[in-house]
C-alpha cells in the first residue's frame, strides 16, 4: 500500500514511518499540514495517518475537510492526543474515516490502517466470504467448513464475518470490539479473547489446519498457514 | 495537559481574583444610590399627588359652591324681573341684602346712565365688561376693602345686573390651606432625602456581606460563607443560594484535590515499576532476549498507566456534564441483552452462571454508550469478584421513577463501613487489592448515575454485593444542576 503520514513531532512520525516500511508498505512523510495538503491533493495513496495538531497553519482537520470537499476520498486516519469522545466525533465529522489517540500501540495503527487502506478498494456487496475451505453465506447466514455445516450464534457468526472480511490482515481487540460489539471503550477484562477461543473450537477444533490465529502483541488474523 | 485544561475549565473564577465589591465606584454606577433616588422621587411624586387631591378636593369645592350659589341667585332674580320688572328686581335686591344673614352677598343695579338703581356696591367696578364671565376683584363695601367673586348680567334697556360674594374669608383660607400644603411638600422633600440616605446604607448593609465574601473568596480563603440575616428574606434566600454555589465548588474543588493527590499516589507506582524494569534492562539484560522482554514488559506497564488516564479524563468529561448534548430516548433491553451476552462467555470460563432477566422494553433517557459503558463495568466487576462456581445475578425492571438495573454477585461484597468510599476515585478494597483494576470503574458508574440524574446504591445481597443502577425514564428528562 502507498501511504502518506503527516506527523510533526520526530519520534513519533519517524517510528510510524519505519513501521509502515517494514510492514512492507510504501510511506511518504510529511511533517507539516501544508505539505500534506499538497501531497496528499497532488498524489495517490492508499491511505493517510494524519495527526490532528499540526504546524504550517493548517491543522489536520483543515486537511481532511480540504480533500473531501475536492471530492478525494482516500480514507484517514486521525492520530489525536485529543481523547475525548466530543473530540472524536468532530474528528469523524470532518471526514476523517477512523481515529486513534495517542499514546497506541503500533500493531493497533498498522491493523486499523491496513483495513482501512483495503476498505478504499471497494468489491461490490459482497453475499458470500470465502477464506480456504471455509465459506460464509451472507444471505441464508450458513457457515461451512470442508463442505461440513457449521452451527454459530449470531454473535459468533458477525466475529466470523469481521474476521473474514480482513481475512490476511492483523484485526485487533479493539477493532473487534468497535465491529462486532458496537463497543467503543476498552472493558478490563480480556472478553474478546474468550470469544475468539469459543469461535476456534467451532470453526478450527474439528480440522487440520486452524484459520484463526493470534498475531501475538496485536490481536489476530484469519488465513491458512501459520505466521 | 487535557487533564490539567479539562480542570482549569471548571473553575475559571477562582483563576481571575477580579474586584467584587464595586461599592467606591462613581455615585450614579451605585445601585444603592439609584435606588434611594428612585425611592425618593417615588415618595416626593405621590406626596405631591396627594397634596394636589387634597387642593382640588377643599379650595377648590369652596370655589365651586361659591360659583354655584351665585348662579342660583341670578336664576331666581332673573324668574323675579320676568315676573313683576325692574321695580321687583330692585325690591328684592334690598330684601336679599337686608336678609343676608352671612353678609356675603353683592347686588348692583345700574341704569343705562350707569346710575345705582339697588344694591350694596357705589358704582360699577371698571375691569367688568362682559356677561358670563367670572371677575375676582378687589372690592370697597361699606368702608372696608375685600375681595369678591362676581359675575354680570345685561337687562333689557340697557340695565345691567351685578351679582356676586365676597370671598374674602374663603381666599384667606385658600391660601392658608395653599401655603400648608407647600410646606407639607417641603418637609415631604426633606424626608424622602433621609429615607433614601437610609434605604441606600441599608442596601449597602445588606450587600456587604456578599461583597466581602466574595472578595475573601477571590483572595484565596474558601472556607468563608455569606451572613445570613436570619429573617429568611430574599437577601437570605440569594446569600444561601450563593453559600450552596460556595459548598458545591468546595466540593469539586475537594474532588479535583484528591484527584490530583490519587493520580501522585496510584500512578507512582507503575510508573516506577516501568522505570525500574527499564533501567534494570539498561545496566543488566545481557542477551537480547532479556531485553526485549523487559522492554515489553514496561510498555505494558506504560500501556496500563494510559489506561488509568483515561478512565480518569472518562470520568471528568461525563462529571462535567457536557455529554449531555447526546442524551436521547433510548431502549436498554437490547444493551442489557449485550452485555449478557459479552460477558457470559467469561462467566461460563470461570464456571459462573450469570442470568439475566429483563423485560422486552426499558425506556431510558440517556447516553447509550456511557449507560453501556457503566452496565459493562458493573458486570466486570460481579464476575471478577464472584468465586467459581457462583452466580452472577443482572435484572432489570421498570420502576415509577424509571429503570432499576440490578447487578448481584456471591462474591465477598463490600464491608458497610466501605460502602459509600466504594465509589470513590483509585478505592480498592482489602479483597480486591489482589485482584486486577484500577479502583476507577464504579466511580465511573457512579458519574454515568450521576450525569443522568440516577443514582447508584450498593447493597448487601447475602452473600454478596448488589449494585443498583437507577436511571431516569423517557417522562422525565431531569437534568440535575
Amino acid at each position: 500500500m502507498r501511504i502518506l503520514v503527516v506527523e510533526d513531532d520526530k519520534d513519533v512520525g519517524g517510528f510510524v514511518v519505519r513501521g509502515l516500511k517494514e510492514a512492507g508498505h510504501v510511506v511518504e512523510h510529511a511533517d507539516n499540514g501544508r505539505d500534506g495538503l499538497f501531497l496528499a491533493a497532488s498524489e495517490t495513496f492508499d491511505a493517510v495517518v494524519l495527526d490532528r495538531m499540526l504546524p504550517g497553519g493548517i491543522d489536520g482537520l483543515r486537511l481532511v475537510e480540504t480533500l473531501r470537499a475536492q471530492k478525494n476520498s482516500v480514507p484517514v486516519m486521525i492520530l489525536s492526543a485529543l481523547a475525548d469522545v466530543d473530540e472524536r466525533v468532530r474528528g469523524l465529522k470532518a471526514g476523517g474515516d477512523d481515529y486513534l489517540t495517542k499514546p497506541f500501540a503500533f500493531a493497533e495503527l498498522l491493523a486499523r490502517v491496513e483495513a482501512l487502506g483495503r476498505r478504499s478498494k471497494g468489491e461490490g456487496p459482497l453475499t458470500k466470504l470465502v477464506v480456504e475451505d471455509l465459506e460464509l453465506d451472507l444471505l441464508s447466514r450458513q457457515v461451512k467448513r470442508a463442505g461440513q455445516k457449521i452451527d454459530l450464534q449470531p454473535r459468533e457468526f458477525r466475529l466470523l464475518e469481521y474476521l473474514m472480511r480482513h481475512a490476511g490482515q492483523v484485526v485487533t481487540r479493539t477493532m473487534l470490539l468497535e465491529g462486532v460489539w458496537d463497543y467503543h471503550f476498552d472493558p478490563q477484562t480480556n472478553v474478546i479473547d474468550v470469544h475468539v477461543s469459543r469461535l476456534r473450537q467451532k470453526v478450527d477444533k474439528p480440522f487440520p489446519i486452524p484459520l484463526i490465529q493470534t498475531v501475538r502483541n496485536a490481536g489476530y488474523m484469519l488465513r491458512a498457514e501459520s505466521p | 495537559m487535557t487533564q490539567s485544561s479539562v480542570l482549569s475549565e471548571h473553575f475559571p473564577a477562582v483563576a481571575d481574583p477580579r474586584p467584587v465589591g464595586g461599592m467606591n465606584r462613581g455615585l450614579l454606577h451605585s445601585a444603592g444610590v439609584r435606588f434611594a433616588v428612585i425611592y425618593a422621587v417615588l415618595l416626593a411624586l405621590s406626596a405631591a399627588a396627594l397634596a394636589l387631591f387634597l387642593w382640588w378636593a377643599t379650595a377648590g369645592l369652596l370655589d365651586r359652591q361659591t360659583e354655584a350659589s351665585i348662579q342660583a341667585d341670578a336664576q331666581s332674580l332673573s324668574e323675579r324681573f320676568a315676573a313683576g320688572g325692574l321695580p321687583a328686581l330692585g325690591l328684592t335686591i334690598e330684601d336679599r341684602l337686608t336678609q343676608d344673614v352671612e353678609d356675603d352677598a353683592i347686588y348692583l343695579l345700574i341704569d343705562p346712565a350707569q346710575e345705582r338703581l339697588a344694591g350694596n356696591l357705589a358704582r360699577w367696578p371698571q375691569t367688568v365688561t362682559q356677561t358670563g364671565a367670572w371677575y375676582e376683584l378687589p372690592i370697597e363695601r361699606a368702608g372696608m376693602r375685600s375681595l369678591a367673586l362676581v359675575q354680570s348680567y345685561n337687562l333689557p334697556g340697557g340695565f345691567r345686573l351685578l351679582i356676586g360674594r365676597d370671598v374674602h374669608v374663603r381666599a384667606r383660607l385658600r391660601s392658608l390651606l395653599t401655603d400648608a400644603l407647600l410646606w407639607a411638600v417641603l418637609v415631604v422633600v426633606v424626608m424622602a432625602s433621609v429615607g433614601a440616605l437610609v434605604v441606600r446604607s441599608l442596601f449597602r448593609h445588606t450587600l456587604a456581606s456578599v461583597s466581602a465574601t466574595a472578595t475573601a473568596i477571590a483572595a484565596g480563603d474558601f472556607a468563608q460563607r455569606v451572613q445570613l440575616s436570619g429573617r429568611g428574606d430574599e437577601f437570605d434566600q440569594l446569600a444561601e443560594t450563593i453559600n450552596d454555589m460556595l459548598d458545591r465548588m468546595a466540593r469539586l474543588m475537594e474532588g479535583v484535590r484528591e484527584v490530583s493527590n490519587a493520580i501522585a499516589h496510584d500512578l507512582r507506582t507503575p510508573i516506577t515499576r516501568a522505570r525500574a524494569r527499564l533501567e534494570d534492562a539498561g545496566l543488566h539484560a545481557e542477551t537480547v532476549p532479556d531485553l526485549r522482554a523487559a522492554i515489553e514488559r514496561a510498555t505494558a506497564d506504560l500501556d496500563g498507566i494510559v489506561a488509568v488516564f483515561q478512565a480518569l479524563l472518562r470520568i471528568a468529561e461525563i462529571e462535567a456534564g457536557s455529554r449531555r448534548s447526546a442524551f436521547a430516548q433510548i431502549d436498554l433491553a437490547p444493551l442489557v441483552a449485550d452485555v449478557a451476552e459479552l460477558y457470559g462467555a467469561v462467566a461460563e470460563e470461570k464456571g459462573i452462571t450469570l442470568s439475566v432477566s429483563a423485560p422486552t422494553h426499558l425506556p431510558v433517557y440517556g447516553d447509550r454508550d456511557l449507560i453501556q459503558q457503566a452496565l459493562a463495568n458493573l458486570v466486570d466487576n460481579a464476575v471478577k469478584f464472584s468465586p467459581a462456581g457462583g452466580a452472577v445475578r443482572l435484572s432489570t425492571s421498570v420502576t415509577a421513577a424509571g429503570v432499576d438495573i440490578v447487578v448481584a454477585d456471591q462474591g465477598p461484597g463490600i464491608p458497610v463501613a466501605d460502602r459509600a468510599r466504594a465509589t470513590e476515585r483509585f478505592y480498592r478494597g482489602e479483597i480486591a487489592r489482589n485482584t486486577p483494576g484500577s479502583g476507577l470503574g464504579l466511580a465511573l458508574v457512579q458519574a454515568v448515575a450521576q450525569l443522568h440524574g440516577g443514582n447508584l446504591r450498593l447493597e448487601a445481597a447475602e452473600p454478596g454485593l448488589a449494585a443498583i443502577l437507577s436511571l431516569p425514564g423517557y417522562d422525565e428528562p431531569s437534568l440535575p444542576g
